[in-house]
């Protein structure tokens, strides 16, 4: 059973075509990540699973339900991060929670999620008095107090500071392993490549690739090798870096020299992606 | 239901909570009063001064809390992200919207009172005699003013400017209508500007109950001009009320 499935979907603002036909499926429990440059259509995307937006064409299903008029049975069920939002400065961390608890017919124990998102200090503290990064564990927990079984997040460590994101990182991987079905969009591509099981590559409306991760890293099958010779740095691309780092070293070794700053490295998603969506422009 | 009351009840909290909203929207009509009790001495509409300025209060109240108070905490709210927030819960769109109106009439109801207290307790302003018909004629004027406050909010774009654009409208509507004092001697191209506004029609009917002893009914002029003016502006809010910041 999975819990969303996009077929065909189109949408257009005016005369400019945001989303051209896109489909994708995503598997209960499964973290899938949207990938893709501004304007690529990744939040028109999401707006439209999650109901802000109507479609032109395709069919669109989330949990069973079509997102458009935005049922309610499907608000019970879903937790939405938005990317830029605020919540009531004057309340605390605790209060913001009840108010939205207290819309759902099930909510999950606001304590529970308070020490889940790792506010359980700060909370009966003002929203006013947090950091940037516990705002956004915040909009976290704001999310996941209704027990949704799929969530939304929308960039959801743009602007942290390494530390932060490392935490934001663990947390979405706890909820991976609570069972829920996670969407998620992102500029970072390490972000995506540390969580994601699957991941689609957004350009000018379509998906232009979607696979795991290694899969998508896999299609080039280039290393790279680099060191620094004579005080140059020396980049290698090579199909064959076990034949080519051989020669290199017993060379090296021969004449007596050191290869200083010596790395081979695999190509990143980020590697792949930015050589995919660069693509053909002009 | 339930989730009516539970929304009314956080939607106080959050007001009173916010220091700067409940001073500017329910502190200031009443510390109004108290300045202008102070200065203004004699006789206005053939009654003791305070009684015609304690009914001026209400009626600029009623547009400070009902319009301007009511605009801006949605304006606020819109750009902040949370009316997209909340449009993601269950809780539905009217339950939430009528929850806010609600909350912005307790808190004008109870600056009434208030406004009644203070007028009794520094120059022993009497209580209304026909009290249902004030209740009314207060309860259409604020209703009118939520209306346009709601149909504003489609026209401010952010929240920087929202609270010039907004006072820029009900200081001079205030001033034009009589609410600061009467307004027999303003040139008549101010009075005529002034019969246009919705406040001066809700003055002319408050002036009437309170001060001359009338009843609502007897003043269906300024009946016909809320209500008209209520129905502008929720027809216009129809059209222009967003539950979103703008894009980019």
């Amino acid at each position: 059973m999975s819990a969303i499935t996009v077929r065909n979907l189109h949408k257009s603002y005016g005369a400019h075509e945001a989303l051209r036909g896109i489909s994708f499926e995503l598997a209960e429990g499964e973290v899938f990540g949207l990938l893709g440059p501004n304007g690529a259509g990744k939040t028109t995307t999401v707006e439209i699973l999650e109901g802000y937006r109507a479609r032109d064409g395709g069919e669109v299903e989330v949990l069973g339900h079509d997102p458009a008029g935005s049922p309610r049975g499907l608000r019970e069920r879903i937790g939405v991060v938005l990317q830029h939002s605020q919540l009531w400065a004057n309340l605390t961390v605790d209060e913001t929670h009840r108010m939205f608890a207290g819309y759902y017919e099930h909510p999950r124990d606001v304590g529970e999620v308070i020490s889940l998102v790792g506010l359980d200090e700060k909370r009966h503290a003002r929203i006013k008095t947090l950091s940037g990064g516990q705002k956004r564990r915040l909009d976290l927990g704001v999310a996941l107090v209704g027990d949704p079984e799929l969530i939304f997040l929308d960039e959801p460590t743009t602007g942290f500071d390494p530390a932060a994101r490392r935490a934001a990182w663990d947390m979405i991987r706890s909820l991976r392993s609570l069972g829920k079905t996670i969407l998620l969009t992102t500029h970072y591509l390490d972000e995506a490549e540390q969580l994601a099981d699957r991941v689609a590559v957004l350009r000018e409306g379509l998906i232009i690739r979607e696979g795991t991760p290694a899969e998508l890293t896999g299609e080039t099958n280039e290393t790279e090798i680099r060191f620094r010779e004579n005080g140059t740095e020396r980049i290698i691309h090579t199909t064959e870096p076990t034949r080519l780092l051989h020669d290199l070293t017993t060379k090296a070794v021969a004449e007596g020299r050191e290869l200083e700053g010596l790395t081979v490295r695999r190509p990143t998603l980020e590697d792949v992606y930015l050589l995919i969506t660069a693509g053909d422009e002009e | 239901m339930r989730l009516f009351w539970h929304q009314l009840r956080w939607e106080q909290l959050v007001f009173w909570r916010s220091r700067e909203a409940a001073v500017f929207v329910f502190l200031f009509p009443l510390l109004l009063f108290t300045l202008l009790t102070a200065v203004y001495n004699g006789r206005i509409y053939g009654k003791p001064a305070s009684w015609a300025l304690l009914a001026g209060m209400l009626g600029y109240g009623a547009a400070n809390t009902a319009f301007a108070g009511l605009a801006l905490l949605l304006v606020a709210r819109r750009e902040m992200g949370i009316l997209k927030r909340i449009r993601a819960t269950p809780l539905p769109s009217p339950t939430y919207l009528v929850a806010v109106l609600v909350s912005t009439m307790l808190v004008f109801t109870l600056q009434s009172v208030a406004l009644f207290l203070l007028g009794r307790l520094l120059k022993s302003t009497p209580w209304p005699t026909h009290a249902l018909s004030l209740v009314l004629a207060l309860a259409l004027g604020a209703a009118a003013f939520a209306g346009l406050g709601l149909a504003i909010t489609g026209f401010i774009r952010s929240l920087e400017g929202s609270s010039a654009v907004v006072n820029l409208i009900v200081l001079p509507m205030a001033f034009l209508s009589g609410s600061f004092g009467p307004t027999r001697h303003y040139p008549t191209a101010l009075r005529t500007i002034g019969d246009i506004f919705p406040l001066k029609h809700l003055l002319d009917a408050i002036n009437a109950i309170y001060l001359h002893g009338q009843q609502l009914w007897d003043q269906p002029t300024a009946i016909a001009v809320l209500a008209g003016w209520g129905a502008v502006g929720l027809a216009v809010a129809q059209r222009t009320f967003r539950w979103e910041p703008r894009e980019g």
